[in-house]
Order: structure tokens, then C-alpha cells, then sequence
């Protein structure tokens, strides 16, 4: 790939990444917020841009890390976003910990939050199936499966949950964020087909 | 009566109110046509007694205020105005969390069932934009069952939430 082409698509990505980030760090509702809470928000928009990457970095889009690389970079990425997520509840938990509860409980009476509980269970699921498999007592065939399924169920629990928020996140960029995840993911799944070994077995 | 801002809950609440005293009529208004227009009590609402102190003090204001917290606390049945009822209200906003002592505050309600007390403006927090109220059998010690509501705001722009009791006997 030439590199003038190449910079183009970091440059595209670093502004995917930096903007909703940026505009959640001056939201204006930070003001009244102690900053454990303040954490905890960005922890969440950390963890959702995050999410954009896993799917680029899978698929081997991105220049100069293309298919080892890229997927080495998106275990790394993957542990991060397990962490951001831990920091993410953790932090909200020390905010208002009836809130939380309601949230874990499924009993919120916020429809977003059954969302991200629903993602975070997801989250911590996928770290638990690569644990086995990096152990093998995982097969590829179940890792494949069970991997890409949690993960659609991430991505939808993640963008659900970050839209119906009246939060830190401006609308703008949160709407941009939200296409732009689900369209790599969209993308990824095409190209990479782990269906394809649900049609094998039955063929 | 303070107007009410129609808000899906409050839709909710509306149909399920009439869709309660639809049945109570249906069933005892044979045999008492006179308790037709009875009012269904308010169900506590999910989430409602979150970070809730009891026996927050009855203060004057919350804070430097700027936001007013309305509502009014009926009698379940014949719909009567009660005074001097007890109404805790607490918020996130633009003076603490909404488990800060300071965000507490306690108001009675007047001859005519209404109350109303100046805060702090709300800000969104946990995804809405939205104040708490109790009323506590154990603290107000009126014979009515404990009651905690929970309304959202239909923009964090408003400078006023509403919020109505319809207390059930104990």
C-alpha cells in the first residue's frame, strides 16, 4: 500500500478514536462530578472505542498491521477493554452503589443499563473463552464460534447502551462512533465468515 | 392542582390508575355504584429510594436553589388533599451527588395536599436527568404506606419536576 494512503486511514482512525473522547473530557456535566464518576464515564468511552479497534485489527485492516500483528495488537486490546470495563462499573459502583445493584440485579429502572450489564457479561465471557483457549482446552471450532457470537452481542449491547445515555458523550460524535463500530464489525463478520463452520458441519 | 407534564411514565401511570379503577369499579361498583371515582395509590417506582437518608432534616431550601421540586399527596380512595405530610426530595445536582447529605432536604405539604421546594438545578447523572422523593411511614409516622418516587425530567434544560402521591391507608 502506498503510504500516503496508509496515513490517510491512521490519520481517519486517530480521529475516530481522539474526537469522542475529547468531547466527552469537556463535557460540560464533568462540573459537578467528583472524580471517580468522571473516571468511571471515560472508562465506558475508552471501553467503546476500544471496540471499534477489535474488529478492524481482526479483519487485518489496518496498514502495517496485517493479519499476526494485527491480531497480537487485538488480544492486548482485548485485555484493555477488560480492564476499562472493571473500571467502568467499579467506579460507578463508588458513585452510587444502589444504582449499580439495580443495574447488575436487572431491576434498573434505566432501559441502557440492562444493555451494558448484557455487554459486560459478554466481555468478561469472551476473556474467560480465551483463557481456555490460549490453555487448549478450547477447540478452534468453539473458539471461532463462541468468539464471534460474543461478539455481536458486545457490539449491540455496547452501542444501545452508549445511545439511550444522557451523558458525557456528545450526541454528535456518539451517533458517529456508534456507525462506525457496528459498520467495521459488520464488515469483519463478512470478510472473516465464522458462520461458515456452523454450514460445514452440517454439509 | 399543579399541572402535570405528560411524560410516558406519567402516561403509564394515567392508564394504569384508570385501568385500576376500571377494574375496583367493575367489580364493586355493583354493589356501591357511589365509589365510582376511587384513585389507585402510586406504586413505588424502580430505583425510587436509591441513595434515600432517612430522616433528612425539613429545611427551608436545599442548597443555593434555582430548581423546584412541586407535587401534591392525596388520599388513595376519595382522592382527599393531606396536609402536613413529610416529603423527602433528593437529587444529583449542581451542588453534590445524590448521596451527599447536603442534597437532602424535607418539606410538608400545605392545607391543599401541595408542596414545593426550592434545590439545586439537577443534572444528569446515571443516564437521566431525574430527582427522588419519599414519603416514609416510618419517619412522617402518618398511617399511610411508604412511598418512593423517582421522575425524569423531559429535558435537562427544565427548571421545575413535578411529581403527585396517591397514599394508600396503612
Amino acid at each position: 500500500m502506498p503510504a500516503p494512503r496508509a496515513i490517510l486511514i491512521w490519520a481517519a482512525l486517530a480521529t475516530a478514536i481522539a474526537l469522542p473522547l475529547i468531547v466527552a473530557a469537556s463535557s460540560p456535566l464533568l462540573e459537578w462530578r467528583d472524580p471517580v464518576y468522571i473516571v468511571a464515564g471515560l472508562a465506558g468511552v475508552t471501553g467503546m472505542v476500544l471496540i471499534l479497534l477489535q474488529p478492524l485489527l481482526a479483519g487485518g485492516y489496518m496498514p502495517g498491521l496485517r493479519m499476526q500483528r494485527g491480531r497480537s495488537l487485538h488480544r492486548w486490546v482485548g485485555a484493555l477493554l477488560l480492564v476499562s470495563v472493571i473500571v467502568h462499573v467499579a467506579g460507578l459502583w463508588l458513585t452510587s452503589p444502589p444504582d449499580v445493584i439495580d443495574a447488575l440485579l436487572l431491576v434498573s429502572p434505566t432501559p441502557f443499563s440492562i444493555w451494558g450489564v448484557i455487554s459486560m457479561w459478554a466481555i468478561f465471557a469472551t476473556a474467560l473463552l480465551a483463557l481456555l483457549r490460549s490453555r487448549r482446552s478450547l477447540g478452534p471450532r468453539a473458539w471461532r464460534l463462541g468468539h464471534s457470537a460474543l461478539a455481536l452481542i458486545i457490539v449491540v449491547g455496547t452501542v444501545l447502551h452508549a445511545l439511550l445515555i444522557q451523558g458525557t458523550m456528545g450526541q454528535v460524535s456518539k451517533i458517529i462512533l456508534s456507525v462506525l463500530v457496528v459498520a467495521a464489525t459488520l464488515k469483519a463478520f463478512a470478510d472473516l465468515r465464522a458462520w461458515a463452520l456452523l454450514r460445514r458441519r452440517k454439509g | 392542582m399543579t399541572q402535570t407534564t405528560p411524560t410516558r411514565r406519567t402516561f403509564l401511570m394515567a392508564g394504569t390508575a384508570t385501568a385500576g379503577a376500571m377494574l375496583t369499579t367493575g367489580a364493586s361498583g355493583l354493589l356501591m355504584p357511589a365509589r365510582a371515582q376511587t384513585l389507585a395509590p402510586t406504586p413505588t417506582m424502580r430505583g425510587g429510594a436509591n441513595n434515600y437518608r432517612p430522616g433528612a432534616p425539613i429545611v427551608e431550601r436545599i442548597g443555593g436553589g434555582g430548581f423546584w421540586m412541586t407535587g401534591t399527596v392525596r388520599r388513595a380512595g376519595d382522592g382527599a388533599p393531606l396536609e402536613g405530610i413529610r416529603i423527602q426530595i433528593w437529587a444529583h445536582t449542581t451542588e453534590g451527588h445524590e448521596r451527599d447529605a447536603h442534597s437532602h432536604g424535607a418539606t410538608l405539604t400545605a392545607a391543599d395536599g401541595t408542596f414545593r421546594l426550592e434545590m439545586p438545578q439537577i443534572v444528569p447523572a446515571f443516564g437521566q436527568a431525574h430527582g427522588h422523593l419519599a414519603y416514609d411511614s416510618d419517619i412522617d409516622s402518618s398511617p399511610f404506606q411508604t412511598v418512593f418516587l423517582r421522575p425524569v425530567m423531559r429535558s435537562p434544560d427544565d427548571k421545575t419536576l413535578n411529581a403527585d402521591f396517591v397514599l394508600q391507608p396503612a
